[in-house]
């Protein structure tokens, strides 16, 4: 197998999985899938469920059930940014419209689609806990909140000389 | 100014720190309860302060503990429901992020209480910072003595684990949050056994919301009577509501609920009116799932007197009339705001949140959404109006969770209170792609039937 | 052996005594007919299975002799146990008939209702469902819901337009198997049975899928088109094998063994052996073994009279064959009056197109396809 997780990565997942009694280990699979899909380039492809399956034990079809229920888990590889706009109400009643519209207008993708390049994807995503700080959006384990037009376009610079460095 | 037992010390400069929090007095708790209180006394305290789950759903505390099964040489596990998903609620997130010990401190003594060795936080997926915010937490009251084995010489081993999920709103529901904690789809579980008798791992489980269980901490430190005698009603202790929408100062407020709806919204020290000068609408008091309220009803209840912010007043009148104190997850809306296209995206969420393990769930939420997309785009008929409300009567009741029903109310309520506007854009359909229903509605007597 | 309590509940006015325990569910099943509530997902042979299709909700108009209150809500009666005293209301309750009908509804609104090319046509219990609880149309004017084609192997194929999710055959592989290789994948209305990267099933007894599956869902491939159901004659024969009980019901026409399943009871379930184990058989009995010489022949299955399989009374002459006899030899000379021939109305009935060659739910473009193969 192709797909491993380096020295660093087993320590992590050892930590994960010593959470839970043993013979439990199968509860660590959601943050050992966050573990393997950090590790793996941004997404899970098949390989690297089943090497979760087979570090947890279990028939990889119970990893696949579960990948496929849980939204953050991406089947596809994405861009390096992932741009995870809330539309949900709350968000919606701030603005989130605009916002999505100048997203996809600056970056020349559709909701789904990522850049040429590689680097931005762009996801609409339903609420994300931050309805007082509207509109949102998620980049990787960061939020991004009181979206504007001049706040959309920095990010993207930002992440564009991130890419760079 | 209203009571603060939570956020009293939200403001003071590095309050995420132990030390800091320590020195503010934190703590404290711990050592009254594990050192001079007995597992049955900290129960009857949280009995007595009348203490109502912070989830949503409102039930009492304490009595959810007296149900813990106790059979002998099973471990027993308490679980802390940080899956903070419903629209509208981000408080459990500001109590996570800034006082990460409260919560920490709450769970000790729940954990004692209940007999829980090792406690679990399922936090949701997205709030991956929080999460580490938390665990480092967990590192420096392990490092003081507050968690680990034989915490304070009583005897008492209890560890924390933060457990993060990935993105499924129903993971909130109590079963499908076990499932999910024990390495599955979040499929709510078919009740009973509950979770009291056989939760994770088949284990005796009491799953309890971040807000709740950080009340234990005054509950403890001021006895549950006192905490009783704040508040009013069945409404003990304060309460945390997250403000959003279209209002000037957005941001999670804690109340004593004795202060009116309109003091909330348009006191300075809470919501600070609405934004840009516009006229309130409508508001959903308690979370997405909760009914929807217009302006008037909002207010005043529909016999004319003033509501207020608790969870006898905001129900008060049923479903016909009233609405839900819920998660406490506030959204107001201005003049300018389309019910229609409000509803439409709280039908798109709750249809993409379903498990879709039962029939009336998984298909209802996709119909509604298409029919309310269907009149949202100026292609709607008045027959779609009748045929969603007998659809959400349908769901409603009918589901193993109550996701359904909480996909349903939101529906149910907008065509209740707001069907002129659902007929507008029937019957004006171009002008509704461009121009809004706006309080056209408030010049009439409102629509409610019995 | 210790005294086993009894507990007395009524079901739509009948009371009986049923062990501590029971389902309601059980217990109406015990008194019989239309008492008992139809069940989509439940399954007693799977641990586990039930309380997911919502059909089977009753009314508990008394909760019981103790806690007379009536539950506010309808439960599912596969899953709720009886309690003494208890008083359920089933056909007599109109909330019930009413959410019934809603749950009928919500099960047919993204269903293909491809009936007229479905194997399971003539035993699928959601036909069933309708015909008894079902509107005459739908209300439903949108797309319906598709999904990528699965393939599951040589014995099973998957049409999971018509699957209704019961989570049946997750339970089965769960039980039967040590490995289960498919399971509900994505959520919500998108949520299918699959196998994430193309696989077939191919455990000794996962054949079992096809006879739990209420619907079309899974069929047996290698009967795939071949016949109506109807117009099989159900004949109980056993075999000496080696895995399984070896006990089946064959599906003949003539002396062709069309089909071999598991032996059902009026529920729909498999039948237990004698020894009192659920009669699950194995992959060769059900695939593999179509000839009457690999069978014991036992005698003729009883099938319900409800059933539409009794109806096809094909005593003595049908065959395999076609029938040699015209139709004017058998109407005693009268030649049958033709509103039009529908072979030249349509390719679709074009004699020399198998239907069998066909992939999957097929319509005039794919007939088109082959015949222009042809």
């Amino acid at each position: 197998m192709s797909l491993q997780f380096n020295k660093e990565q087993m320590t992590e997942f050892n930590r994960l999985v010593a959470h839970y009694p043993e013979g439990k280990q199968k509860s660590a699979l959601l943050p050992v899938l966050h573990l393997a899909q950090d590790s793996f380039g941004g997404w899970l492809p098949t390989e690297a469920m089943d090497y979760v399956a087979s570090l947890l034990s279990i028939e990889p079809i119970e990893v696949y059930e579960v990948a496929t229920f849980y939204s953050m888990y991406h089947l596809k590889p994405m861009g390096k940014f992932i741009f995870e706009v809330c539309q949900t109400g709350p968000c919606m009643i701030s603005g989130s419209e605009n916002i999505i519209a100048y997203i996809q207008r600056q970056l020349g993708i559709q909701p789904g689609e990522t850049t040429k390049d590689g680097l931005f994807s762009l996801k609409l995503v339903e609420c994300l806990g931050a309805c007082g700080y509207a509109p949102m959006m998620q980049v990787g384990k960061i939020y991004k909140e009181h979206l504007t037009k001049d706040k959309v376009d920095a990010i993207i610079a930002e992440y564009r000389l991130q890419a760079k460095a | 100014m209203g009571v603060k037992l939570l956020l009293e010390k939200a403001s003071v400069p590095g309050i995420r720190s132990y030390d800091v929090y320590r020195r503010e007095g934190g703590y404290a708790a711990v050592e009254k309860a594990l050192k001079e209180m007995s597992i049955e006394a900290i129960v009857e305290e949280v009995k007595k302060s009348g203490l109502r789950g912070r989830g949503g759903a409102g039930f009492p505390a304490g009595m959810k503990w007296s149900f813990i099964a106790k059979p002998e040489g099973v471990p027993r596990h308490l679980v802390c429901n940080a899956d903070e998903s419903e629209p509208g609620t981000f408080k459990d997130r500001y109590l996570m992020e800034f006082l990460p010990h409260l919560l920490i401190e709450g769970l000790i003594i729940s954990s004692f209480a209940l007999g829980s060795n090792d406690t679990y936080i399922y936090i949701r997926g997205e709030y991956a910072w929080v999460a580490t915010i938390l665990e480092e937490a967990i590192l420096e009251a392990t490092k003081n003595g507050w968690l680990g084995k034989n915490i304070l010489g009583t005897g008492f081993d209890c560890m924390i684990h933060v457990h993060r999920g990935a993105g499924a709103y129903i993971c909130g529901e109590e079963t499908a949050l076990i499932e999910s904690l024990e390495g599955k789809r979040g499929n709510p579980r078919i009740k009973p056994p509950f979770p009291a008798i056989q939760g994770l791992w088949m284990r005796p489980t009491v799953v309890n919301n971040v807000e709740t269980l950080a009340a234990i901490v005054p509950i403890i430190k001021m006895g549950g009577e006192e905490y009783a005698k704040i508040g009013v009603g069945r409404s003990t202790g304060t309460k945390l509501i997250s403000a959003c929408g279209n209002i000037n100062k957005p941001g999670v407020y804690e109340i004593d609920m004795t202060i009116s709806v309109e003091d909330f919204i348009y006191s300075d020290e809470y919501c600070g009116g609405i934004a840009n000068g516009k006229k309130l609408k409508a508001c959903i008091p308690g979370g997405s799932s909760v009914p929807i309220l217009p302006a008037n009803l909002l207010l005043k209840t529909a016999k004319g007197e003033t509501r207020y912010m608790n969870y006898e007043s905001l129900s008060d009148g049923g479903f016909a009339t009233g609405s839900m104190m819920g998660s406490g997850g506030f959204i107001v809306l201005d003049e300018d705001q389309c019910i229609v296209k409000n509803t439409l995206t709280l039908a798109r969420f709750y249809r993409h949140e379903s498990c879709g393990q039962c029939s009336p769930c998984r298909e209802g939420t996709g119909w509604m959404e298409k029919i309310l997309q269907k009149i949202e785009s100026g292609k709607g008929e008045m027959s779609d109006i009748d045929l969603l409300w007998d659809i959400q009567i349908k769901i409603e009741g009918n589901t193993i969770c109550p996701l359904g029903d909480a996909a349903a109310w939101p529906v149910a309520a907008a065509i209740r209170h707001f069907r002129d506007e659902f007929e507008w854009h029937i019957n004006h359909k171009e002008l509704a792609q461009t121009s809004n229903f706006g309080l056209q509605h408030y010049a009439d007597p409102i629509h409610v039937p019995a | 052996m210790s005294e086993q309590i009894l507990f007395k509940v009524t079901v739509d006015n009948i009371t009986i005594e049923v062990p501590a325990g029971t389902t309601i569910l059980q217990a109406a099943r015990q008194i019989g007919g239309t008492v008992a509530p139809p069940a989509m997902c439940y399954y007693s042979k799977l641990k586990g299975s039930g309380g997911k299709c919502r059909t089977c909700l009753v009314e508990v108009s008394k909760g019981s002799e103790k806690d007379p209150r009536p539950m506010p809500k309808l439960v599912a009666s596969c899953r709720t146990t009886v309690m003494d005293g208890m008083e359920v209301k089933n056909i007599t309750s109109e909330k019930v008939i009413d959410a019934r009908a809603g749950v009928v509804e919500f099960l047919l609104l993204n269903h293909p209702l491809d009936c007229p090319i479905c194997d399971q046509a003539g035993e699928c219990h959601l036909q069933d469902l309708s015909f008894e609880h079902g509107a005459s149309n739908t209300r439903y004017e949108f797309q319906r819901r598709t999904f990528k084609k699965h393939d599951l192997g040589k014995h099973i194929q998957l049409h999971m337009t018509r699957c209704i999710l019961c989570y049946r055959c997750v339970f089965t592989a769960d039980e039967l198997t040590n490995k289960r290789v498919h399971g509900i994948l994505d959520r919500g209305d998108h949520a299918e049975i699959a196998t994430h990267i193309e696989k077939s099933l191919d455990n000794e007894f996962i054949g079992n899928v096809i006879d739990v599956c209420p619907v079309g869902a899974l069929t047996d491939k290698t009967f795939r088109f071949k016949n109506r159901v109807w117009f099989l004659k159900p004949m109980d024969a056993h075999r000496e094998c080696p895995i399984c009980s070896g006990r089946v019901t064959l599906w003949n026409r003539g002396d062709e063994v069309f089909r071999v399943t598991a032996r059902k009871d009026e529920w729909g379930e498999i039948e237990d052996t004698p020894q009192g184990k659920p009669g699950w058989i194995c992959n060769t009995c059900r695939f593999d073994k179509k000839q009457s010489s690999d069978w014991v022949i036992e005698g003729p299955r009883a099938i319900s009279r409800q059933s539409v399989i009794s109806q096809g009374h094909y005593a003595g002459k049908v065959g395999t064959h076609i029938p040699n006899e015209t139709f004017s030899a058998i109407n005693e000379g009268r030649a049958p009056h033709l509103l039009m021939d529908i072979h030249n109305e349509s390719e679709v009935n074009q004699t020399n197109i198998h239907l069998s060659e066909n992939e999957g739910p097929s319509n005039g473009s794919t007939f088109n396809q082959n015949i222009n193969n042809a």
